[in-house]
């Protein structure tokens, strides 16, 4: 084991993967000599090579596209968009050829390509720097939608996409790339290695794509989060001493939905916190499963936390991002009367 | 066999600057043609670099806009009062004042030349480093740092990061953090112009690193199709970040050449020589005025600064690039030739920096009294939720109010509130 932050933890997980696999390549823009604006590429290059570690042009469709081929050629491409916000240019290439590929050619042709995109707030990057597009793609038949929550599952969850023989658009929230964020920007920051998920294998391993985690086991309410959110929604918790059970989903596409509404059945309260904007955001979704599923067990409405519905503005970053007291007023309605 | 090509930058941290990549032509060589040319007809001009100022500072050359003493002067006010602006700035950011900036260094005359060859009724759809016609357009510098400290005085309002100006008033149209999505936009500007039956034209620029995206075909496209009346400016600073200009498909033609694959007129020009790109931008002008349609300008320049305040460009290329770029300063250029005609002096100039420099430093003052993003006065939260559409939906005023609610709790939970 070795003490890895986000950053170190997802650049393991292509280190030992090219090593093991030389079909597999890494392209995108800034992420070859440079390392990625993020460092998450950092000195693959050095190690592997010009051929497998490919500086793109800067054009996002240019690159999903040409990832598709690759794929098609028998290569594995770990394509980064250098921000979430900029994947749109290539949501054609994505929505109607990436996705669909293997239906439309009743699986003749596949392209497994791993779309890596750092997404999320928290680090005053303005409207353009700060999305978190997920529900874009979870909307998408044919691509898998993955957003790990600390370095342990980074490695794990990005080595299975990798893998994989689907497509997966893998998100990356930047804020907790160096260490777990609780949704006070007035603290001083956290580093991984605080964190026992901060401690990763320095080899091979996987983490289930399709599978959430119990990152909290509790009996009064069940918190069904992911991404930055997941601490967010432990401190709110801890701060109004509820005995909340959090799930960090991690795959949202497919949902791993049967633990999730077990726990509901369990704790009968429901909140769903994410930083996307709430209005058709994937909690959307995970309501509606739930309470197919759940009706006859919840005590309370099921309850969102999400971001509002507005750009992401740069200078209300954090009266925009969903902190401890939107979790803490969601968990209180979710709690009902008994904790009035 | 095929083998991938990767390219490469010539050079690297620690390696010694080397330009020799960078075909130049000799100033006054390029021959300028009539306004009404044929594409085909001008091909060679997409190859050359069009150069109007010598090794002596002299103006020579059929490309020479004729300036008097007096405009140059202004041009060069415009370029230094951009330069001061933009250090003063950056400055400011590395005292925590404002939490991002993108410096213009190196590339002033590439905006104000050719904001100066244009009318004022000309839109403008620039990328987010060419402050410069802002300057020149005779924006206050105040409602430029209240816009980058987000504060009471703020355009934006506080949704936009520093340097994502707009001013409709001044028809310069609104920048993008995104890249390349103006270029196509102001093609499509140009067309309404000529379909209302209007003289004004649209200019644009972007980077060399941003003809990458597939918006410069579609900009390209469309603008061929229906002659558009607009002027398409490619900065090639040399630098997209990291990756240097051959990542955007530079090593084998240049850029100014992808206007006559489309069928239209390509230039390429010395970007650092103000009044080259003034002559340029003025012929490309005058042809679309005149029904010619769109041209397409290359601005060869450097990148002197990093590309943002979040980049360390030591990582990627020699720290002493600038000082062996072949095209020089755009300012000393500027300055070196009115001080060859006789027009300007030292003494002046540097009276002019003392004066540019007051100037920056009182409206600094003056901004900062409307609040900064972390002290002093605040924007009205509220209005994070206005804008979105024109009228107010019910879903954004529960949100507005349930912010409110969230406030207070914040204190309840010992948690600092967002300053008011």
């Amino acid at each position: 084991m070795a003490q890895m932050n986000m950053i170190q933890a997802l650049n393991s997980a292509m280190d030992v993967t090219m090593a093991r696999d030389p079909s597999v390549v890494v392209m995108g823009e800034d992420v070859g000599y440079f390392g990625g604006v993020f460092r998450v590429t950092d000195g693959l290059q050095r190690k592997y090579g010009e051929h497998r570690v490919l500086d793109s042009p800067i054009s996002e469709g240019g690159i999903v596209a040409t990832a598709i081929g690759m794929a098609v050629n028998g290569l594995k491409p770990v394509a980064e968009i250098q921000f979430a916000d900029y994947i749109y240019p290539a949501v054609d290439q994505i929505a109607s050829e990436l996705a669909r590929l293997r239906y439309r050619s009743a699986g003749d042709f596949t392209s497994p390509v791993v779309i890596r995109a750092p997404c999320g707030g928290g680090i005053r990057g303005g409207q353009t720097h700060s999305q978190s597009p997920e529900a874009i793609f979870t909307h998408i038949c044919g691509v898998k939608v993955v957003m790990p929550s600390n370095p342990y599952d980074a490695k794990g969850l990005l080595i299975a996409a990798i893998e994989d023989e689907d497509p997966i658009i893998f998100f990356e929230p930047k804020r907790i790339y160096n260490g777990p964020f609780d949704g006070d920007p007035n603290k001083p920051a956290v580093p991984w290695s605080t964190h026992p998920k901060g401690d990763v294998p320095e080899g091979h391993y996987k983490v289930p794509i399709g599978k959430s985690e119990i990152v909290r086991p509790g009996g009064a309410v069940t918190i069904v989060t992911y991404g930055t959110m997941v601490y967010v929604c432990e401190a709110a918790a801890r701060k109004l001493n509820i005995d909340a059970e959090i799930i960090d989903v991690r795959t949202m596409s497919p949902l791993d939905i049967d633990p999730i509404c077990s726990s509901v059945k369990k704790t009968g309260r429901c909140v769903i916190a994410h930083e996307a904007t709430r209005f058709c955001g994937f909690g959307a979704e995970l309501s509606a499963s739930i309470q197919e599923e759940c009706f006859w067990y919840l005590e309370a409405p099921i309850q969102r936390v999400a971001g509002w519905d507005t750009p992401y503005p740069h200078a209300f970053e954090w009266e925009y991002f969903p902190g401890q007291a939107r979790v803490a007023l969601a968990l209180r309605a979710a709690m009902g009367d008994e904790q009035q | 066999m095929p083998r991938l090509h990767v390219p490469q930058p010539p050079t690297r941290p620690g390696d010694k600057p080397d330009f020799s990549y960078v075909a130049l032509s000799p100033a006054g060589v390029i021959p300028k043609p009539e306004v009404q040319a044929r594409s085909r007809d001008m091909e060679d001009v997409a190859h050359g670099l069009v150069r109007v100022l010598d090794d002596r500072h002299e103006a020579v050359g059929q490309w020479n806009p004729q300036l008097d003493a007096e405009d140059l002067q202004v041009g060069l006010r415009h370029m230094l009062l951009t330069r001061i602006f933009d250090d003063r700035m950056q400055r400011t950011q590395r005292q925590g004042k404002i939490s991002f900036y993108m410096r213009s260094y190196g590339e002033e005359a590439v905006a104000v030349a050719a904001a100066m060859a244009l009318q004022p009724g000309d839109m403008l759809f620039p990328s987010y480093r060419q402050q410069g016609i802002y300057m020149v357009r005779g924006k206050p510098l105040v409602e430029l740092m209240c816009q980058l400290l987000s504060n009471t005085r703020d355009m934006c309002k506080g949704r936009q990061l520093p340097v994502m100006y707009h001013w409709n008033a001044g028809r310069i149209f609104s920048i993008s953090g995104n890249l390349t999505t103006q270029f196509p936009q102001a093609v499509g500007w140009a067309m309404a112009a000529a379909i209302r039956n209007e003289d004004h034209i649209a200019a644009t620029w972007i980077g060399e690193g941003s003809s990458a995206e597939a918006d410069f075909h579609h900009g390209l496209l469309f603008a061929a199709v229906h002659q558009a009346p607009v002027i398409m400016n490619i900065v090639n600073n040399q630098w997209a970040i990291s990756t240097f200009q051959g990542t955007a498909g530079g090593e084998q033609r240049s850029f100014a050449a992808r206007g006559p694959g489309y069928g239209v007129p390509g230039i390429r020009v010395d970007g650092n020589d103000f009044l080259a790109v003034y002559g340029v931008t003025q012929w490309a002008a005058q042809r679309a005025r005149t029904g010619g349609g769109p041209t397409l300008i290359e601005l060869v320049t450097y990148r002197a600064s990093a590309h943002s305040t979040s980049d360390d460009p030591s990582r990627y290329r020699p720290k002493e690039d600038y000082e062996h770029w072949p095209l020089g300063d755009p300012v000393e250029r500027l300055k070196n030739h009115l001080i060859a005609r006789g027009e300007w002096s030292e003494k002046q100039h540097k009276e002019l920096h003392a004066e540019l420099d007051a100037h920056v430093v009182a409206s600094w003052k003056e901004a900062v009294s409307f609040g900064a993003l972390n002290e002093g006065p605040r924007l009205d939260r509220h209005l994070m939720f206005e804008d979105v559409y024109k009228d107010f939906p019910d879903n954004l005023r529960r949100q507005s109010e349930q912010l409110a609610e969230e406030i207070k709790l914040n204190a309840e939970l010992g948690l600092a509130a967002p300053k008011e």
